[in-house]
C-alpha cells in the first residue's frame, strides 16, 4: 500500500457498516464457539473500514456512499457512534498481511480525488454471551480470528499499517570459520536453516577455503538451496538397508519407471516444473500437483490459498495456460474433542473449512476450473492435516523455451515483495511442534489471486510473441530460489533496490528470499515489450539484474554486495544424504472368522464414512465451469449429486475432438499396513477412474506425491523406500511413465513431552490419459431399466485395511489388497468396450467395495439394481484392483461380453426403488440418508 | 459484415473468452479488450455494435462484486456508455459484469436502487440452473422459446432493489429461476441458488437492450457443455446470444 504521512491533519476514521450478520451455518463462528464449549447466544458481525486521511465528513460520504456501503440494505456509522449492547470484539490483518480490500480502496478513492493514504477492512464482532476472561480469550483466539495473520482487541482495535519510515538493516556477516561441530549447530539452529549436519561443515569448509566469513544473504541462500523443499535431499540420497543400497529414491524407482516404459508421449518428465505431454498434433498438456501442508495446519485459508497458487505458476513456468486445478485433503476427524487437541493445533473442522475456503477462492478467482479431487479423513491426520493441489496446462507443441543466454535480462513480474514467507522453503523441510505457531508466523502466506490471474495473460501472451528464453515461477525460497536456479550454469548479477518492496525495512536478504506470492521470473533477451505487456494487463513488472555466464551469483542493494558466491558450489557442493532404512514387517494376523457383520447397517455406515460420503456441498463451492471445456463433472447423474469417477476437460482453443482425463488414487488406511501395496492400490484407483471418465489406459502419465513422515527414523524410511518401490512395479506394469512428482516430508507434530505423531504415510497419485471418442464416455450413473449390468474382475475383494474395518471401529486382520498387475488387462478390455459404444453407464468398484459403488451408481441414475452375488463381507465390501460395475443395453450384450471376457453379467437394472445384492437390500431413500445427509 | 462486439476486460476478469466463444458461434466478431487499452483509446467503444461485460471477479470482488468495475466504467467512460446507450446499441453483463452494470447505475436504470449481494448461504454457488425468459421487453430473451439451462457460479448475486413490484410492473424481469419442470422456484434452495427474491436472475433497463443476469448462458452453447447430454440435451442458450446480435441487425 502507497503511503505518505506528510499531510498535518492525518486521522483515522472508522466507519461500521451495518446490518451486522449473524451466521449459524456449519463452522460459523456460533458453530465453532459451541466446539469450544462456549455459552454463547448470539455473534453478529460487522465490517468495520479504517480510512487513513485529511478526510472531511463529506469526503468520508462519499467514500462510503461509492466505495464501502451497498445501496437499498447496508447503513454506515461512524466506529465510535455505534454502541451495540454485548461483548465487543475486533479483529484485523496484521500489518505486511496482503490486503486487496485496503489496497483497492486507495486506488478507488484516488481516482474519486480524496486524499486517502492508507486504508483496511477488520471486523467487529459484537457478541452475546455470558463469559468470564478466560472464556473470552479462547472465543477471540479460537474462534473470531487467527493469530498467525491477524490481531485482536477487547473493544476497538487501532489499525496497524506497516511502518513508513523503517530502516532497513545492512548485510551482516555470519561467523562460521573455526567453528566446531556444536558452534555450527547453533548457528544453524539459531538462524533455522534447518541444514544436516555436515552441510554445516562443508559450508564451513568453502569459506574457510575462500577466506572469509559468509554474509547473511549467502548463508540464507544456501539453507534456501540446499532445503529438503528445494533439493530433495532424501529422494536423491542414499540409502542403507537391509538388502543393500539405493542410490536415489528418485533415480532408482521413478524416472527408473519412465525411462523403462520409454512413452513417446512424454516431451518433458522431472526436468521442468511441470511433465509436459502431447495432447495433439498442435498442443501438449502441462501437469503437476503439490503439497502445502505445514502452512495449511497454521493458517489454513491462506496454505491452502497460495498451495493453489504455487502449482498454478508451476504450470505457467513451463510456458503452459492453466486449464484446470485439482485438490486431494486430508482432516482429521470432524468430532475430536477440542480438550484433546494440543495447544497451537487447530480443530478438524476449523482446518477443513478454512482449507476449502481457500482452494475455492483461488481457483474461482483466477477463473481456472476446480475439477477433481478427494476428501478423506482420518486421526492419523489431525495434526497433521495434508493439502494436495494440482493444475493442469494447455501449451503450444514444443512452445517452453529453457535456456536463458548471457545478456538476457532478468525480468520479474508480478507483486511486490515483503517479509512473506521468509523461511519458507526451510520451514516446510522441519517438523511442526507446539512452538511452531509462534514463530512460524511469517512463513505463512496470503494470496492474491488476481495478480496471478494478471500473470497468466502476460505470460500466455509473451510466450505467443517468444518474447523470452526461459522462465520460471517464484515460490518457495522466492528470488533465490528462482534466480538461482535459472542462473545455475550461467550466473547472475542483481541489484535488490530495483525490487519492489511493499513496505520499507526489509534486510537485503530477506528481499531475496521473499515468498511473496504471485511473481514470475523472466529471461528476455528484449524485455520492453514485456514490460508493456506487463502494463497493458495492469501487472507489476521489473528488470532486477541479467544472466552473466561468468558462473558467479551476485547479489547487490546498490553499492552493498549481499552475496557473492560461486555457482558452482552453491548448487553441486551439497554432500549426498546417507540415511538408514530399516527392515519392514509386513506380516498381517489372519482374519477373525468370528466377526458377525450386519451387511445393511455396514453398507449405510460405510456410505456415511466421512472418506466416502458425499462432497456435493464442498464442490459446489468451487467454480467447474469457467472456460467452457468440462464435460466430465466430479458430480452429475439425474440430479447432479452422483459421484463421477474420473473427470474430463476439453481444453480450450483445441478442436475439441479430444479431451484430458485426470483420476485421482489416494487411500489413509493402506499406507500404515503395507506401503508398496498401497502405492499398487492407490495407482489402479486413479486408472480405473480415468477409464471410466473415458481415457485410453495405453496412454496414461503418472503424478507421484507422497506425504510421508520424519525420513531421518529408519522405520518410516523403509515404508518409503516401499511406497516408491511399489510406485515403479505398478508404473511399469501398467505402461504408465511418471512425469512429476513432489514429497513433502516431516509431516510430524512433536507433542511438548516430546512424543512424535507422524501422519499417515500418505501417496496420492494422479492420472492423467486422453478421451479420444467423447461421444462413447460412460454417463455418471445408471441410465435405463432393463439394462444389463455386469461386474468386472474379481467377485471378492480383500478386507485387511478395508474401509470395512474402518467402520468397524478395529483391525480384524487379513490380507490387504495384493499387487494384482493382471489389473491392467481389465482397464484394457473395458476401455475398447467404451471406445466401441458399448457401455453405457460405469462406475469402479473402490472404498467400500461392491455395496458401495452399486448404491452410489443406482442413487446418481435414480434407478434401482438387482445384483446376484454371495453375500459375504469380501464380498459385498471388500476392496482390490481392476473391478468395475457396468451397465449394457440388451443389444449390445454379446459384442460387450466378446470384448470384456474378464466380466460376469450379475443383474440389471430396475425401475426402482431398491438396490439388491444377494441378500442385501436397501432403498434409495436409505442411500441418499446416508450418502449424503450422513454428513454429521 | 459481422456484428462487432466489445468485451472489456478488468483485472480479474476471468470468463471473457467463455462470452466471446459465444457470441462468436452466435455469429459475431467478438474481442477481449483490456480497460487499459479503452483508456490510452488504443480501443474506443464507439465503434463496437455490441457491448458486452464479461464475468469473474475484477479486483478480486475488493469493496463488493463489481462495484470499482462499474466505478471504472463510469468514471472512465461514462460519457461513452450513456452515448451507446442512447444510440440503441445492445448492451449484456453477465455476473460480474451485471453487478459492474447495476453499480454503474444502468440497470435495472431510471435512478432505482439495486444491489447484487451475498447468496443467502453466504457462499459461493457453481451448479446448473433453469431459467424461465418471462419479459417481452428485453431484446435479448422475449423471442427464446424455451427455458435456458446454464451453470451459476456466483458469491453474490442475489438481487435486491427498492421496488421489485416496480420492476415486474414495467417487465424488466427477463429471467427468473425455475424448476427443471418450469415451476417457479419460490425461493426455494437450490432451484434459486442465491436467494433472490421473486427468484430474480436477471433483469432489463426500460429500453430493452441492456440485459444484465448472474447465470452464464456462456457456458451452455455447445450440447457437449451440457450435463445431461446422452440423457437429454435441452436448453442450449446460443438463441439468446443470436437475439442480442439479431435486435442489431434488424434495428
Amino acid at each position: 500500500m502507497t503511503q505518505s504521512l506528510s499531510r498535518t491533519q492525518t486521522a483515522d476514521h472508522a466507519l461500521v457498516v451495518g446490518p451486522g450478520h449473524v451466521s449459524e451455518g456449519p463452522d460459523s463462528p456460533g458453530d465453532r464457539a459451541r466446539l469450544f464449549s462456549l455459552d454463547v447466544k448470539k455473534i453478529e458481525q460487522y465490517r468495520l473500514v479504517h480510512v487513513l486521511g485529511d478526510l472531511s465528513d463529506a469526503d468520508l460520504q462519499v467514500i462510503a456512499d461509492r466505495l464501502v456501503v451497498d445501496p437499498v440494505h447496508q447503513w454506515w456509522q461512524h466506529a465510535g457512534d455505534h454502541q451495540p449492547a454485548g461483548l465487543v470484539i475486533e479483529t484485523g490483518l496484521r500489518p505486511g498481511v496482503t490486503d486487496r480490500e485496503g489496497a483497492e480502496l486507495v486506488r478507488a478513492a484516488h481516482e474519486l480525488g480524496l486524499p486517502v493514504e492508507a486504508a483496511t477492512f477488520a471486523t467487529r464482532w459484537v457478541i452475546e454471551a455470558d463469559l468470564d476472561d478466560a472464556e473470552v480469550e479462547v472465543l477471540a483466539r479460537r474462534v473470531l480470528h487467527n493469530e498467525v495473520v491477524e490481531r485482536w482487541a477487547l473493544g476497538a482495535l487501532s489499525p496497524a499499517f506497516a511502518d513508513p519510515h523503517a530502516v532497513e538493516p545492512f548485510t551482516q556477516l555470519v561467523s562460521v570459520r573455526g567453528f566446531d561441530a556444536a558452534a555450527l549447530a547453533e548457528v544453524n539452529r539459531s538462524r533455522r536453516l534447518g541444514l544436516d549436519p555436515e552441510e554445516m561443515v562443508v559450508i564451513r569448509d568453502h569459506f574457510e577455503s575462500v577466506g572469509r566469513e559468509p554474509t547473511d544473504g549467502e548463508i540464507e541462500m544456501l539453507a534456501q538451496t540446499w532445503s529438503e523443499h528445494c533439493a530433495h535431499k532424501t529422494f536423491g540420497g542414499l540409502i542403507q538397508t537391509p538388502d543393500g543400497e539405493i542410490d536415489g529414491l528418485l533415480k532408482t524407482f521413478l524416472r527408473a519407471a519412465t525411462d523403462t516404459v520409454n512413452a513417446p508421449w512424454v516431451k518433458s518428465a522431472f526436468v521442468d516444473n511441470a511433465g509436459i505431454i502431447r495432447f495433439d498434433d498442435d498442443f501438449d498438456v502441462a501437469i503437476k500437483a503439490e503439497t502445502h501442508n505445514h502452512p495449511s495446519a497454521l493458517e489454513p485459508f491462506g496454505g491452502a490459498n497460495t498451495g493453489v497458487g504455487g502449482v498454478v505458476r508451476d504450470i505457467l513456468g513451463v510456458s503452459a495456460k492453466p486449464i484446470a486445478v485439482t485438490d486431494i485433503l486430508c482432516f482429521g476427524p470432524d468430532d475430536v474433542d477440542p480438550a484433546d487437541l494440543p495447544d497451537g493445533v487447530l480443530h478438524p473442522r476449523q482446518i477443513r473449512s478454512g482449507v476449502i475456503a481457500g482452494v475455492g477462492d483461488y481457483g474461482n478467482k483466477i477463473g481456472v476450473p476446480n475439477i477433481a479431487g478427494a476428501i478423506i479423513h482420518d486421526p492419523a491426520y489431525t495434526t497433521t492435516p495434508l493439502v494436495f493441489a494440482g493444475c493442469l496446462g494447455l501449451l503450444p507443441a514444443g512452445s517452453n523455451p529453457t535456456s536463458s543466454q548471457p545478456g538476457d535480462s532478468i525480468v520479474v513480474l508480478g507483486g511486490a515483495v515483503g517479509r512473506d514467507g521468509v523461511g519458507g522453503a526451510t520451514f516446510s523441510s522441519q517438523t511442526m511442534g507446539v512452538e511452531t505457531a509462534d514463530v512460524a508466523g511469517s512463513s505463512v502466506q496470503i494470496g492474491d489471486p488476481i495478480v496471478e490471474k494478471g500473470l497468466i495473460d502476460v505470460v500466455v501472451a509473451a510466450r505467443d510473441a517468444k518474447l523470452y528464453n526461459a522462465i520460471t515461477d517464484c515460490g518457495a525460497g522466492g528470488l533465490s530460489s528462482s534466480v538461482g536456479e535459472m542462473a545455475a550454469v550461467l550466473g547472475a548479477d542483481v541489484d535488490l533496490k530495483l525490487v519492489e518492496r511493499k513496505y520499507p525495512g526489509l534486510a537485503p536478504w530477506e528481499v531475496w528470499l521473499s515468498e511473496a506470492q504471485e511473481r514470475m521470473v523472466l529471461a528476455a533477451p528484449d524485455p520492453a515489450p514485456i514490460l508493456a505487456l506487463a502494463a497493458r494487463w495492469s501487472v507489476g513488472a521489473q528488470v532486477i539484474g541479467r544472466f552473466t555466464g561468468e558462473g558467479r551469483m551476485i547479489v547487490r542493494n546498490g553499492e552493498e554486495v549481499v552475496i557473492d558466491i560461486d555457482c558452482e558450489f552453491l548448487h553441486d557442493g551439497r554432500p549426498q544424504r546417507v540415511m538408514q532404512a530399516a527392515a519392514l514387517d509386513l506380516s498381517r494376523p489372519a482374519r477373525r472368522t468370528d466377526l458377525v457383520v450386519d451387511p445393511v447397517d455396514a453398507l449405510l455406515q460405510l456410505l456415511a464414512h466421512p472418506s466416502i460420503r458425499s462432497n456435493e456441498d464442498v464442490i459446489r463451492t468451487y467454480d467447474h465451469e469457467v472456460l467452457g471445456g468440462t464435460i466430465v463433472r466430479p458430480y452429475a447423474g439425474v440430479e447432479g449429486d452422483g459421484p463421477a469417477d474420473g473427470t474430463a476437460v476439453i481444453p480450450p482453443g483445441t478442436n475439441g475432438e479430444r479431451a484430458v482425463v485426470l483420476g485421482i488414487g489416494v487411500n489413509a488406511l493402506l499406507g500404515r499396513l503395507d506401503p508398496e501395496a498401497m502405492a499398487w492400490h492407490v495407482i489402479d484407483e486413479a486408472v480405473r477412474n480415468a477409464v471410466v471418465a473415458g481415457a485410453d489406459p495405453h496412454e496414461l502419465s503418472l503424478l507421484d506425491n507422497f506425504a510421508w513422515g520424519n525420513p531421518t527414523d529408519p522405520d518410516t524410511l523403509a515404508g518409503l523406500v516401499a511406497a516408491c518401490r511399489g510406485c515403479h512395479d505398478a508404473a511399469v506394469a501398467f505402461g504408465a511413465p511418471f512425469v512429476s512428482g513432489k514429497d513433502s516430508l516431516y509431516n510430524v507434530y512433536v507433542h511438548e513431552d516430546g512424543v512424535a505423531d507422524p501422519v499417515a504415510p500418505t501417496l496420492v497419485i494422479t492420472v492423467m490419459g486422453l478421451a479420444k471418442n467423447l461421444d462413447t464416455i460412460p454417463l455418471t450413473g445408471v441410465v435405463s431399466p432393463g439394462n444389463a449390468v455386469y461386474l468386472v474382475g474379481p467377485e471378492a475383494g480383500a478386507l485387511g485395511g478395508s474401509h470395512l474395518d474402518a467402520v468397524l471401529g478395529a483391525d480384524n486382520g487379513g490380507a490387504v489388497p495384493a499387487a494384482d498387475p493382471s489389473a491392467i488387462e481389465r482397464h484394457h478390455q473395458l476401455a475398447a468396450a467404451i471406445a466401441a459404444g458399448l457401455v453405457r453407464s460405469a462406475h469402479d468398484l473402490s472404498e467400500g467395495g461392491l455395496a458401495v459403488a452399486a448404491a452410489e451408481w443406482a442413487f446418481a441414475g435414480r434407478l434401482g439394481l438387482a445384483i446376484s452375488c454371495d453375500s459375504d463381507p469380501a464380498t459385498l465390501f471388500g476392496e482390490g484392483s481392476g473391478r468395475y460395475l457396468v451397465e449394457v443395453t440388451p443389444d449390445d450384450a454379446a459384442a460387450f461380453e466378446s470384448t470384456v471376457s474378464m466380466s460376469r453379467r450379475c443383474g440389471s437394472i430396475t425401475e426402482g426403488p431398491d438396490v439388491v445384492l444377494g441378500d442385501l437390500r436397501v432403498s434409495l431413500d436409505q442411500i441418499r440418508h446416508a450418502y449424503v445427509g450422513g454428513a454429521q | 459484415m459481422k456484428p462487432r462486439v466489445l468485451i472489456p476486460v478488468a483485472l480479474g476478469t476471468n470468463r471473457d473468452a467463455d462470452l466471446a466463444l459465444a457470441f462468436n458461434l452466435a455469429g459475431a466478431e467478438a474481442e477481449s479488450v483490456p480497460l487499459t487499452a479503452l483508456r490510452s483509446g488504443e480501443r474506443a467503444l464507439s465503434s463496437y455494435d455490441v457491448l458486452a461485460l464479461p464475468g469473474g471477479f475484477s479486483y478480486g470482488d475488493a469493496l463488493g462484486a463489481g462495484r470499482l468495475f462499474g466505478l471504472d466504467l463510469a468514471s472512465w467512460f461514462g460519457d461513452q456508455l450513456l452515448e451507446a446507450r442512447d444510440r440503441g446499441i445492445p448492451m449484456f453483463g453477465v455476473c460480474n459484469g451485471f453487478q459492474a452494470l447495476v453499480r454503474a447505475g444502468l440497470l435495472p436504470g431510471d435512478g432505482a436502487a439495486a444491489v447484487l449481494t451475498q447468496n443467502e448461504r453466504h457462499q459461493f454457488e457453481c451448479r446448473w440452473v433453469t431459467l424461465d425468459a418471462c419479459s417481452s421487453r428485453s431484446i435479448w430473451t422475449r423471442d427464446l422459446a424455451e427455458p435456458l439451462r446454464c451453470p451459476v457460479a456466483h458469491g453474490e448475486g442475489r438481487f435486491i432493489s427498492d421496488d421489485l413490484a416496480a420492476l415486474e410492473a414495467n417487465d424488466q424481469v427477463a429471467l427468473r429461476y425455475v424448476t427443471a419442470n418450469g415451476d417457479p422456484a419460490d425461493l426455494n434452495y437450490p432451484t434459486n441458488p442465491n436467494g433472490s427474491p421473486g427468484d430474480v436472475a436477471g433483469v432489463c433497463d426500460p429500453t430493452g437492450m441492456i440485459l444484465g443476469l448472474m447465470p452464464h448462458p456462456e457456458n451452455h452453447v455447445l450440447d457437449r457443455q451440457n450435463p445431461l447430454r446422452g440423457r437429454d440435451n435441452l436448453g442450449n442458450c446460443l438463441p439468446l446470444f443470436k437475439a442480442g446480435i439479431s435486435a442489431l441487425v434488424s434495428a
